[in-house]
């Protein structure tokens, strides 16, 4: 048996996940994630992108494109999440969002960083924005060719890869959680006629 | 050497390497969880290979998709080839690239500016 106090909440809650959606709505999400990003979750999420866009009938293109941004994006939160203190709310997890809207799709990722890399992070997104086809062209294979494997199997080339792949800059955002960590916003537009 | 095949799953490429039959080549998907330990059995036999080989060989990448993590293995491989022509080995390289995917055909025009391996170009129909 329900009491009133709880049909009320449950009114409360219902009626939340309907601003929700309407919200979601109105920002045209069309899929959003939080939690652990895990492989399993990549992959999962990589291949409904995939099913969705052969639905909408995307370009092989911008379907090609879409995937990598998804996958850089994805194993950049899976390889990295963990980085900082697991006292923290934001441990190992994210959120991920993907919009579009008639011209552009959109990829946004978020995770806890700690506060001392922010600084790097600024530094390898700016440099990365800076540059124009070729230069980004020859940073890739220097970076191929001198950047070392880590342990977590990351290359230092995902930026490189969706700033070129995709041809717009990348926007991001550190929102400050303590004085320990920040939550990092990564935000990649793809244009749906390329 | 011991044939080396190691099957497709929807986040790792087929793998088959054997001497005896003169067939090397990498096709498929490349994203797995941690490229280092899905390529390492793979490095091994191309290193252990090169000390040996055949009188010509051909190596065949057939991707239609890696991250940017297995792209760095690509070019670890290839270094491989580089000094098996150093040490007068043939070695050819066939890069084959889904038709219309000019990313994956410049991929590999890329690798063949970073390596002294020579490069053949060949597309091929995709089917997903």
């Amino acid at each position: 048996m329900m009491t009133g106090s709880d049909d009320k909440n449950l009114n409360g809650f219902l009626e939340f996940v309907y601003d929700f959606y309407k919200t979601m709505k109105a920002h045209e999400i069309c899929l959003v994630y939080e939690g652990k990003i895990t492989h399993q979750i990549t992959k999962a999420f990589v291949s409904l992108a995939e099913a969705q866009m052969e639905e909408d009938q995307e370009t092989v293109r911008v379907q090609r494109t879409v995937f990598h941004v998804l996958v850089e994006c994805l194993q950049n939160i899976s390889r990295h999440a963990d980085d900082h203190e697991s006292a923290s709310i934001f441990s190992g997890k994210g959120i991920f969002v993907v919009s579009k809207n008639s011209d552009i799709y959109c990829v946004t990722t978020g995770n806890a960083v700690l506060n001392e890399k922010i600084s790097a992070l600024t530094k390898m997104i700016d440099d990365v924005n800076e540059l124009d086809g070729s230069q980004l062209r020859n940073l890739y294979m220097k970076q191929m060719r001198e950047g070392r494997l880590s342990e977590k199997g990351g290359a230092g080339l995902g930026f490189i890869d969706i700033r070129r792949k995709t041809g717009n800059k990348l926007e991001y955002y550190f929102l400050p959680v303590s004085d320990k960590i920040s939550f990092f916003m990564l935000s990649t537009t793809i244009p749906r006629i390329i | 050497m011991e044939v080396l095949h190691i099957e497709a799953t929807e986040d790792s490429p087929d793998i088959m390497l054997d001497q005896e039959k003169e067939i090397f080549e990498i096709s498929g998907r490349s994203l797995p969880e941690d490229v280092n330990t899905y390529y390492k059995p793979v490095l091994e036999w191309i290193k252990e290979y090169s000390k040996n080989p055949n009188r010509r060989t051909i190596f065949k990448f057939r991707f239609s998709y890696f991250n940017t993590a297995s792209s760095k293995v690509i070019l670890d491989i290839l270094t491989i080839f580089e000094e098996m022509i150093e040490e007068k080995h043939d070695v050819l390289v066939r890069w084959y690239y889904p038709v219309k995917d000019e990313d994956m055909l410049e991929a590999g025009e890329e690798y063949s500016e970073m390596v002294e391996v020579p490069f053949e170009f060949i597309a091929f129909q995709h089917i997903n």
